[in-house]
């Protein structure tokens, strides 16, 4: 019995992405599997983030396509959940009033939805609180319930664990892990790469606007 | 379509409810508005007989400047932490966006208007001579053409360096026709010696051309990096 190889949920081809006379990303290419956990790695200006955005739809390319499950970013905005390094969110509404709010675009109706991914990331819906008053933990925390509020195909996070504290990173790490199980491609921009040892399925290594190695863990050197 | 309305009702009372609890845009327009009619009645003989026809201009000056505070601050509110982005990367159709801004503003200048109108005729003595009725078709129409082009235009200078000062460059221009057509139907009605009926012609034409045009190219200009 052959195996039937894992179908490539992304395919980047040639992307340059300038802004003025700066190229932030030159000539990236690459595949990468639907269903695994992807970690982008790199330095500040390697790429990265500009990656991401470049995959959510945000950052058109000035070269090159991306393909999402066939289509292209703009057109798969239900099947990406976006989380970026800012929280996405309105400092004077609650976390229920934001997500009440986001659920609306995604046409999802009623409260319970916005509950469940509340719960999901280890917090209260009930919390009145405005998120302007929450810890950076916790706003990261309801950035990444916004995130996968609409259940999307295909999760991209922009430092999540960035100012969160160990536990709640490790916390946030199960959660993901969990996500991977359940059949979700995950890309994860981080400096904290040892975070993920042992849950991303492969390390992407950034450098100056170019994918320069794709490891298995965490360290350089055992490429795939 | 049933998605746009949806996406624009659920926007408008974010919007609403944001602005009841900072009250930034609200406050703002307010203070202003209050300003320009206390040095405009320094200015000024309030009691002359002038007033009539000098006071279309000055309530709409007074409007105008106000509504640019509120509209700036309709769009920064989206760029706290980039919320914006968020919109963005949704299904939901930019103009969703678009008419629940342009309606939040246009509630907000509406209840200024509301507020300021007795203020001008208390502190300007005015009686109007002529249909007093028409000057309702005149003030929704006239805020209803401040509010969208300054909506779109808000919207247009929310990436440049300098966007508060961006935004009255590229607005008042475009305004001069909605303006004439707000302050000479206002001085018509007040003065009883002209029909206002041209000028509230114009100003519904004005409303259906720009209106069409704003969210024909809104979906550019929010996607625009």
């Amino acid at each position: 019995m052959t195996e039937t190889p894992a179908q490539s949920a992304i395919i980047v081809s040639g992307v340059i992405k300038q802004f003025g006379r700066f190229a932030a990303l030159r000539g990236v290419s690459a595949e990468f599997d639907a269903s695994k956990f992807h970690a982008i790695l790199g330095d500040n200006g390697a790429g990265k983030t500009t990656l991401l955005r470049a995959l959510a739809g945000l950052a058109y390319p000035t070269q090159g396509t991306i393909r999402m499950f066939g289509k292209s970013p703009q057109d798969s905005s239900r099947e990406i959940g976006y989380m970026a390094h800012p929280s996405l969110l309105y400092d004077e509404m609650s976390g229920m009033e934001n997500l009440r709010y986001f659920a609306r675009l995604y046409e999802i109706a009623g409260d319970e939805r916005c509950a469940e991914v509340i719960r999901a990331v280890g917090l209260d819906p009930q919390l009145a609180r405005p998120i302007g008053q929450y810890s950076q933990g916790m706003r990261q925390r309801m950035s990444l319930a916004r995130a996968i509020l609409h259940d999307p195909k295909l999760l991209l996070l922009d430092e999540p664990f960035s100012n969160v504290d160990v536990h709640s990173a490790r916390e946030m790490v199960i959660l993901l892990k969990k996500m991977r199980g359940s059949g979700k491609t995950i890309f994860v921009v981080t400096h904290q790469a040892l975070l993920l040892d042992g849950v991303a399925d492969e390390f992407v290594w950034m450098q100056d606007g170019r994918i320069v190695d794709r490891t298995a863990t965490p360290l350089r050197g055992e490429v795939l | 379509m049933n998605s746009l309305w949806a996406v624009t009702a659920a926007t408008l009372i974010k919007d609403i409810r944001l602005e009841w609890r900072s009250k930034d845009a609200l406050n703002s327009m307010l203070f202003f508005s209050l300003l320009v009619v206390v040095i405009f009645v320094f200015s000024f003989d309030p009691l002359a007989e002038e007033s009539r026809h000098i006071v279309g201009g000055l309530v709409w000056i007074a409007f105008l400047f106000a509504a640019v505070v509120a509209l700036n601050q309709t769009w920064a509110r989206e760029l706290r932490n980039q919320v914006l982005d968020a919109y963005r990367v949704s299904p939901a159709p930019a103009n969703g966006l678009f008419l629940a801004k342009t309606l939040g503003n246009f509630i907000f200048v509406c209840i200024l208007e509301a507020l300021m109108t007795p203020l001008f005729v208390i502190f300007y003595n005015l009686h109007v001579l002529g249909p007093a009725w028409q000057l309702i078709p005149i003030a929704l129409l006239g805020t209803w053409a401040l509010v969208v082009n300054g909506t779109f235009f808000a919207a247009m200078s929310l990436r440049t360096r300098n966007r508060e000062i961006m935004l009255p460059l590229l607005l008042f221009p475009v305004s001069i026709p909605a303006v004439i057509g707000m302050v000479a139907g206002t001085t018509a009605i007040l003065t009883g010696e002209n029909s206002a009926h041209f000028y509230i012609v114009l100003l519904l034409t004005y409303d259906v051309v720009f209106t069409t045009a704003s969210l024909a190219l809104f979906k550019t200009i929010l996607h625009a990096e």
